[in-house]
């Protein structure tokens, strides 16, 4: 019953201090409800003309939606660079970063869920896909996979910090006993929810740019770049805008992931580009498509091209210590590096998996602007989340969220 | 007899095969049988790990509708007390409509489910429009399993098939949706579908082209059915690969599943001019669908099971397309199979597409 009475002081203390800030606070808030008002209104157009208003069509199926999709499992999967120095390794220096990250895989892993039901031809039916009341198709599909793993990891990001922001915030310390296990196992549980995905495509024969045993260890690679990388960002936000102290030490150790990681991932890009065009075959037409164009089509070589750019001159920047260590060029870097990695793992994967099709047909996906509208809502509204959770998250580990009901 | 999920077809061969063991031993548990060769048709019935499926669905049936039960009695409560004003038929209307909403999947029903489900979308067809339709629950048959055949040097490209599918089946006219595309290739240049022009508008045959048509191929192996997160597409006993289309989500991952472009979807509501419509339906095949799910050629289900040659076959001018019982011995596809050089495409992948084609 105590717990109860806490942890409703905990919803009200929480509401108060998430609907008071400053006054950029308000601006940002503001800002993002009405990008997400925006995304309401085209998805609302959506359900009621069908998925005819994106620019998706038979021959090239998935999109925009599915493209952001397997970019965010990345970035919620990353969380892990964090877990797993503080809690396992014991490595304190993180302590303060992890919440934030943890935070931003919750925020990940919605926007994730609400890229899947916006690419639903009907989402008033998803209740098929609940075990029990409808029919899960485990283990055959990878698609379920991918539902049981996103969502157990969605249940332990969001139930680790719980409990350790609800322990503190009654002024008691987190016992190690109970949220260790459960963040050991979120270590191996991330590395599943990148590789499941990455299964979802890579097992289908019918597409060879995806049916390629890199496929999997690739996304990890560029995973725990680009995650770690939104994460410096934010912590260098918070670090601002704050009382929330993060110290140096804690942003260039988590630099140092992103470096290794961003590495591994240009060596096996190289790998990819030396297998399709050295002896290119039949199977290397997508990979063509999608550097060099086809039969004059070439909407994704800018795209592709920029990416690289993007990857490289980060993964440059960053692999000398002097630059690395400088945080103003750092900042620059992560920022290069995360949208060099949203259009390689977005649309530079998805799409051209279609390009050309079964029988060799070219034809092109553009998205539409209402396609664009929602995919910006739903970003909106994990940034929305993501606010909410580390605004409450701070308040509490700097002690100005206290419970006071005992006395 | 094997860990293969599917068999493969061995036309003609099925008596070799049954000796091949050296053990003597057709059917035993003896391991040097070889599991690709030695699956004859006859053992086309044996469900391995199929039936497991099924009894573990038993007790989710069971669950499901104890809750469609509860649903539907608070549904009905609702919509007797609310509905002062509302006639009959507009309360019949919701009840039919709360009851389609939360109905089982298809393939897990009895055959009194399936019975109620048709009763129900023929009775809100009669609601909605005042006219009939004939709608089927026709199971697949004993003995029966369906292929089909298409001889490359007749096929003319006249696309009498596609105008002839689209009507029979009731695909949206609004998108022009074609289940069959006839690819026209050039000569010398072999099977090259880089090359060919599957939306050609011309007078046809063209010089020095040929043509080749491709549809849903009716995998024995189907990859779509593999990846589907809820079962709503299978492959029934007679061979056909169907969909439900009130149980599919329309995630769309069969599309991307499907090597063989078999698969098309609804991205906006169907639209079929009422005098159009083809009102002798099956619930597998041609009933009509509704936006967000998937669709795709089933043989022509509705005629197919009730003896008939599917819509294409009937329409094809140049007698390009055969269709027929692999089972039976006689029949016209079993003779191409063992008289003509046949091959299927993309062998290498291991779907085992019951669709072969061949030249004169």
């Amino acid at each position: 019953m105590r717990r109860l009475k806490v942890f409703k002081s905990l919803v009200v203390d929480s509401m108060r201090v998430i609907t008071h800030g400053s006054k950029n606070y308000h601006i940002w808030m503001g800002f993002l409800s009405f990008i997400m008002l925006i995304g309401m209104y085209c998805y609302s157009i959506q359900l009621d003309q069908g998925l005819s208003v994106t620019g998706m069509t038979d021959r090239v199926s998935w999109g925009l939606y599915i493209s952001n999709f397997t970019f965010l499992v990345g970035v919620a999967a990353a969380a892990v660079m964090l877990v797993m120095p503080t809690y396992v390794l014991k490595d304190i220096d993180f302590k303060q970063a992890v919440l934030i990250g943890e935070g931003l895989a919750v925020a990940a892993l919605i926007m994730c869920l609400a890229f899947v039901i916006a690419d639903m031809g009907g989402p008033s039916v998803l209740w098929h896909m609940i075990p029990g009341i409808g029919v899960f198709n485990f283990p055959s599909s990878m698609l379920t996979w991918d539902v049981i793993v996103l969502n157990g990891y969605l249940f332990l990001n969001i139930s680790i910090p719980f409990y350790i922001l609800f322990r503190h915030y009654q002024g008691r310390e987190a016992k190690h006993s109970v949220y260790l296990p459960g963040a050991l196992i979120s270590v191996f549980w991330a590395v599943g929810i990148h590789l499941v995905t990455a299964f979802l495509y890579q097992g289908l024969q019918a597409r060879p740019f995806w049916n390629n045993a890199l496929l999997g260890p690739r996304f990890l690679a560029s995973a725990f770049a680009a995650g770690p990388a939104l994460i410096i960002l934010v912590l260098a936000i918070i670090r601002n805008s704050t009382a929330f102290k993060i110290e140096d030490k804690t942003i260039k150790k988590i630099a140092m992931v992103v470096t290794v990681a961003a590495q591994v991932n240009l060596i096996m890009l190289i790998s990819e580009l030396f297998k399709e065009f050295y002896a290119p075959t039949h199977h290397s037409e997508s990979a063509y498509y999608l550097f060099f164009g086809l039969h004059g089509k070439s909407a994704l070589i800018p795209w592709i091209w920029t990416a690289i750019t993007l990857n490289v001159t980060a993964t440059v920047i960053l692999t000398f210590h002097k630059l690395r260590n400088n945080l103003r060029v750092l900042y620059f870097a992560c920022v290069l590096l995360f949208i060099g990695i949203w259009i390689e793992k977005g649309f530079g994967l998805i799409v051209p998996g279609f390009i050309p099709g079964p029988y060799g047909k070219i034809a092109e996906y553009t998205p539409t602007l209402i396609e664009i509208g929602v995919t910006i809502g739903i970003w909106a509204l994990g940034a929305f989340l993501f606010t909410i959770l580390a605004k409450t998250a701070i308040n509490i580990e700097l002690g100005k969220l206290r419970y006071k009901g005992d006395n | 007899m094997s860990d293969k999920k599917w068999f493969s077809l061995n036309i003609g061969k099925e008596h070799k095969a049954s000796s091949k063991c050296g053990c003597g031993n057709a059917s035993g548990s003896c391991n040097s049988h070889d599991s690709g060769g030695n699956a004859g048709i006859g053992e086309e019935r044996v469900k391995d790990g199929f039936e497991q499926v099924f009894e573990v669905k038993m007790d989710r049936r069971s669950a499901f509708r104890k809750l469609t039960a509860s649903l539907m009695i608070g549904a009905g409560a609702v919509s007797t007390s609310c509905s002062m004003v509302a006639g009959d038929e507009a309360k019949e209307k919701a009840q039919i409509d709360w009851e389609e909403q939360f109905k089982g999947n298809y393939k897990l029903m009895t055959d009194d489910e399936k019975k109620a489900t048709v009763d129900r979308l023929v009775r809100s067809y009669q609601l909605r429009t005042g006219k009939n339709i004939k709608m089927s629950s026709k199971d697949a048959q004993e003995g029966v399993l369906f292929g089909y055949a298409f001889n490359i040097s007749k096929c003319q490209g006249y696309m009498d098939c596609v105008t002839a599918c689209v009507k029979e089946n009731n695909q949206d006219r609004n998108s022009q949706m074609e289940y069959i595309r006839i690819h026209e290739m050039k000569d010398g240049k072999g099977l090259d579908f880089g090359e060919a022009d599957d939306n050609y508008y011309h007078e046809v045959p063209a010089e020095g082209h040929f043509y080749l048509g491709t549809q849903c191929f009716h995998c024995d192996n189907p990859p779509c059915v593999d990846v589907c997160p809820v079962q709503a597409t299978w492959r029934e006993d007679d061979g056909l690969v169907v969909v439900d289309y009130d149980w599919c989500v329309g995630c769309r991952y069969c599309m991307a599943a499907c090597p063989y472009d078999g698969r098309r979807f609804n991205w906006s509501t169907p639209e079929v001019p009422e005098e159009e419509i083809n009102k002798n339906q099956h619930y597998l095949g041609n009933r009509l669908r509704k936006k967000g799910v998937m669709e795709k050629c089933t043989f022509c289900v509705q005629r197919s099971r009730s003896g008939q040659n599917p819509a294409c076959v009937e329409a094809c001018p140049t007698g390009a397309r055969i269709f027929g019982n692999l089972l039976d011995p006689n029949s016209t596809i079993r003779w191409v199979l063992e008289n003509k050089k046949v091959f299927r495409l993309k062998e290498d992948l291991g779907t085992e597409p019951k669709f072969w084609y061949f030249m004169d």
